[in-house]
């Protein structure tokens, strides 16, 4: 037997529905269908009243949220898709985001947002929002990359007293599976080490974090001992434990899904240069996506976007450094 | 003039229905010192940022507060300091918001308009217009999940609001939900600068309300009595399960945007029109045309809010401002899950 991400992220959702009568669950098509993704299957039958159908109104339903946590309710929005969440930008920015520091009333939202890149997907199915989100205060922003991740994380989000942006990969939805739910997880805002090494650290998130350790696997074949490190959380980010690896290793690369303007990629390169620059020896390299749209065609897709291969071309440039 | 009544109950009836309309002009004439007292703070360079006047809006901002209860949820917009005070904000709120108090409710981190205590059911606006509504939809269905009823929620827009796609998707929203919202419109002819001209093309904007499956009412937002009675009724349909209840209101904003907008545009002949009346006059007049209170009693309302904006200011200004050195500079209620970015002690002054 084993479970997907996809199905653990339903089995999250099932188990926050049935501990605590404050949640519900609002977005398109997650009643009666179950989801464009089937990620609420069954979950309107299993809890009458409290998975329902939205209009095709973002900012309306993370409006709704607010008011909702307002209320003392711990709603789940579903976005059909990370890239619709720009509709209701404005009110998980300016509403969600500022309310705790407004008032001091919580905010205790999740929203689900299935990001990153599918073959196929083309420009308007495929985004990565978390960037966006981690750039605005008040927000906790998530990106598991395992299946154990996906299931502790999104019960955690719904647990967070604070707005939480939960960035679920729809690539590893079908792809990747875990033998069974985890009984115990890491604390929210540490940081993994996936793979252990000790002659150039990666620091990747969500599905990136598969093509770092398949590019690792494959230097191993040569005898480079590559680091990875699963940032599972990117707002609060572990600086703590990318530092302590690049102090092991002395090569920093980042590598990110994202569009490459600022970003997570940045911003990790930013600390590791303001508080290891020491440990630095060579300079920190990042990988993004190309800085046009997310295109269509999987030829063009697939260059698009890092892969293990174009990980491990940067990687071994970054060790002739 | 005194009435000629034909039975008790008609006597209770008017008897109720003139209280309740002293009442109102009461908190029509506060919040219009209050007001004046705001604006007057600010052109003296003792309030920072924006000074938002109701003044116009009165009757019908203080309509709605009244038809509110303790228990429902009023999430007001920038011109509505009658009904905040109709639905029971402490004028010590207002003005310890608009000059930044740390013992205010949004403590020095929100100003002027941007206040309210959610838990009270008063909500804070934020400016983004239309926003507010999907809001009170959410808390209204939080209630129908908790099995509270007999509940309703109220906001207001201007014409401008309208626009938004916020408020589209709110006002359907609360259609397909059955909520009992009660969304008030103010139409005062301009946003900001824009008149009614460039803002929609409909006949009316209470046409809007069919359109999305909701009760619409019209108003004249000058009339204090037409205003109470429509509001009351509007508020009474949505607490009985009507579902949601749009009233839009013809009115004149009778001052600039802010308090620094001479509002030059406003065209000469809407100003005199029975639009651009005022409707706090309005109100005093009709008192004392029905001799429901002389002159001396309106002039009493009038000293009396006189002398509580003039003592909340007195005390306010000698309160503490927000210490930005005492302050935590965490947005999050998990202070554990804070980002790093705040190293006590690392500046100085």
């Amino acid at each position: 037997m084993s479970i997907t991400y996809l199905e653990a992220i339903r089995e999250a959702q099932a188990k926050a529905l049935a501990d605590d009568p404050r949640v519900f669950i609002y977005g398109q098509d997650v009643g009666a269908f179950g989801g464009a993704f089937k990620a609420t299957k069954n979950l309107a039958l299993e809890f009458p009243g409290r998975v329902l159908d939205a209009p095709i109104s973002e900012d309306a339903m993370v409006g709704a949220a607010v008011g909702a946590a307002i209320e003392g309710m711990r709603p789940i929005i579903e976005m059909q898709f990370a890239d619709f969440s720009t509709p209701g930008f404005n009110q998980i920015i300016n509403q969600a985001a500022t309310l705790f520091w407004r008032t001091q009333v919580p905010c205790p939202i999740t929203i689900r947002l299935p990001s990153g890149g599918t073959s196929g997907g083309g420009p308007f199915h495929s985004q990565s929002m978390e960037a966006i989100y981690a750039h605005y205060p008040g927000l906790i922003v998530m990106t598991p990359a395992t299946v154990e991740d996906a299931y502790s994380m999104l019960l955690e989000a719904v647990a967070i007293d604070d707005p939480v942006i939960f960035c679920e990969h729809k690539y590893l939805y079908y792809h990747l599976k875990a033998p069974c739910l985890p009984t115990e997880a890491m604390p929210v805002g540490k940081a993994r080490i996936a793979r252990a090494g000790r002659d150039l650290t990666i620091v990747a998130y969500s599905a990136m974090l598969h093509e770092a350790l398949e590019a690792a696997e494959e230097m191993a074949g040569d005898g480079t001992e590559i680091e990875v490190v699963d940032l599972r959380c990117i707002k609060p980010l572990d600086t703590d434990t990318v530092v302590a690896s690049v102090a092991r290793t002395g090569r920093l690369l980042c590598v990110g899904e994202a569009f490459p303007w600022g970003g997570v990629t940045a911003e990790v390169i930013a600390r590791v240069a303001t508080e290891g620059f020491g440990l630095l020896d060579a300079p920190p390299q990042r990988l993004n996506a190309k800085d046009t749209p997310i295109p269509y065609h999987h030829n063009l897709w697939s260059l698009h976007r890092p892969t293990a291969r174009s990980i491990v071309a940067a990687a071994r440039n970054l060790l002739q450094m | 003039m005194l009435q000629t009544v034909e039975s008790p109950e008609r006597a209770d009836a008017l008897s109720s229905f003139r209280d309740q309309y002293l009442k109102a002009l009461g908190l029509m004439l506060l919040s219009r010192v209050l007001d004046d007292k705001m604006s007057s703070l600010s052109r003296g360079g003792k309030i920072n940022g924006g000074v938002f006047l109701g003044r116009g809006q009165e009757a019908l901002s203080v309509s709605l507060g009244l038809a509110l209860r303790k228990g429902d949820i009023f999430a007001p917009l920038i011109r509505d300091g009658a009904g905040r005070l109709a639905f029971g904000e402490p004028v010590i709120d207002t003005v310890r918001t608009y000059l930044g108090s740390a013992l205010g409710p949004m403590r020095g981190r929100d100003g002027n308009v941007h206040r309210g205590r959610p838990l009270d059911g008063l909500f804070p606006m934020i400016s983004h217009l239309g926003t507010m509504i999907s809001v009170v939809n959410g808390a209204l269905m939080a209630r129908r999940f908790k099995k509270i009823e007999g509940t309703v929620g109220a906001t207001c827009i201007g014409d401008g609001g309208t626009s938004t796609g916020s408020f589209h998707e709110a006002v359907n929203q609360a259609a397909v939900e059955k909520l009992p919202l009660v969304l008030v419109v103010a139409n005062n002819q301009y946003a900001y600068s824009t008149p009614n001209c460039r803002q929609f093309a409909c006949q009316h904007l209470v046409d809007k309300a069919i359109g999305y499956g909701v009760a619409g009412h019209k108003v004249d937002g000058t009339d204090l009595e037409k205003c109470l009675k429509t509001l009351a009724f509007a508020v009474a349909q949505a607490r009985e399960g009507k579902g949601p209840q749009m009233v839009v209101a013809q009115l004149l904003r009778l001052s600039g945007h802010s308090a620094f907008d001479e509002a030059s545009y406003v065209d000469a002949e809407l100003k005199q029109s029975r639009l651009g009346r005022d409707c706090v006059k309005a109100a005093a007049d009709h008192v004392l045309r029905r001799a429901w209170a002389d002159a001396q009693t309106i002039r009493n309302f009038r000293d009396e809010a006189i002398r509580e904006v003039d003592q909340a200011v007195a005390q306010v200004q000698r309160e503490a401002a927000p210490d930005p050195y005492r302050e935590n500079w965490c947005a999050l209620a998990s202070p554990h899950l804070s980002d790093g970015f705040e190293i006590p002690g690392d500046f100085q002054p």
